[in-house]
């Protein structure tokens, strides 16, 4: 599996570290009990199709990623920097 | 200037090794500069970090992924977004471009000691380096002067093309023994010479 890195360009997957589900959104601490907390820390979709992660590019240029990843297919559908406003 | 003690100790063998056939496919050494620092932008900052960087060492760089330049005196590459390995013949190269660097632009970070550069040239480099690294070394997707950071296993590795047929790999000094074993091993099939 390759990813293509916004700065790096396509790499092999061994260069890259998984990072987790990013389509979590962390609850507003001001509001959220133990239920919406409970969720938040442990409980996963298993999607079977297009699934959004976090990757860090380790053995690279080390920039954290957003990739849009087919989990049937392991095509990566889309790729990009996870901090917002940073250069690709 | 504290004097530096090779890290590759007796596995730096100079002479002609491996293949015997022929001149050599490749010829080793390691060329470990004076100077290695880490400069690093502050999102947004990329392009004025490049200017500061091209100031102190006169080289020509932009903040273009990968992009390096080279002279007789300075070496830089981009290694990742808003990050610049930046290498110079004479120890006041860092000193010099922390002073040029303000606070709000980014940082520098010496790494004189904590790094080891090699240097592989040859008609055979990038066959030998295609062996340990899983990026393109062809001419016409790695420039001279451009650079790379990728990963041999678990040994990160920055490597900027010199010329036409040499590149110059940086490592973590801790491990330059053990991939210096691990080059020299590749390079049997090629023949080649520690200079």
């Amino acid at each position: 599996m390759l990813i293509p890195c916004p700065y790096c360009g396509p790499r092999d997957l061994a260069e890259y570290t998984y990072q987790g589900d990013a389509t979590r959104a962390r609850p507003d601490p001001a509001t959220a009990g133990q239920a919406a907390w409970n969720a938040y820390v442990y409980e996963r979709a298993n999607p079977a199709g297009p699934h959004r992660e976090h990757w860090q590019h380790a053995g690279g240029c080390r920039a954290h990623l957003v990739v849009t990843r087919d989990t049937v297919s392991h095509a990566v559908l889309a790729v990009a920097p996870a901090r917002a406003g940073e250069p690709s | 200037m504290v004097e530096r003690d090779s890290p590759l100790g007796p596995l730096r063998r100079p002479g002609r090794h491996g293949h015997s056939r022929g001149a050599p496919g490749v010829r080793l050494a390691e060329v470990t500069p004076a100077a290695i620092c880490e400069a690093a932008a502050w999102p947004g900052a990329e392009a004025a970090l490049a200017e500061a960087i091209g100031a102190t060492t006169g080289l020509g760089l932009d903040a273009t992924p990968g992009a390096g330049a080279r002279s007789a005196e300075a070496a830089a590459f981009g290694i990742g977004p808003g990050r610049f390995l930046v290498t110079g013949r004479h120890d006041g190269l860092v000193a010099a471009l922390a002073a040029a660097v303000p606070a709000d632009t980014g940082t520098v970070t010496d790494l004189s000691h904590g790094r080891t550069v090699m240097r592989i040239a040859g008609p055979r480099a990038e066959w030998v380096l295609g062996k340990l690294f899983a990026i393109d070394f062809a001419a016409h997707a790695f420039a001279v002067g451009a650079g790379r950071a990728t990963a041999h296993h678990d040994i990160a590795a920055q490597i900027q093309r010199s010329a036409g047929d040499a590149f110059d790999v940086c490592v973590f000094r801790s491990f330059a023994r053990a991939f210096w074993a691990g080059l020299c091993a590749a390079a049997e099939e090629v023949g080649y010479e520690v200079l």
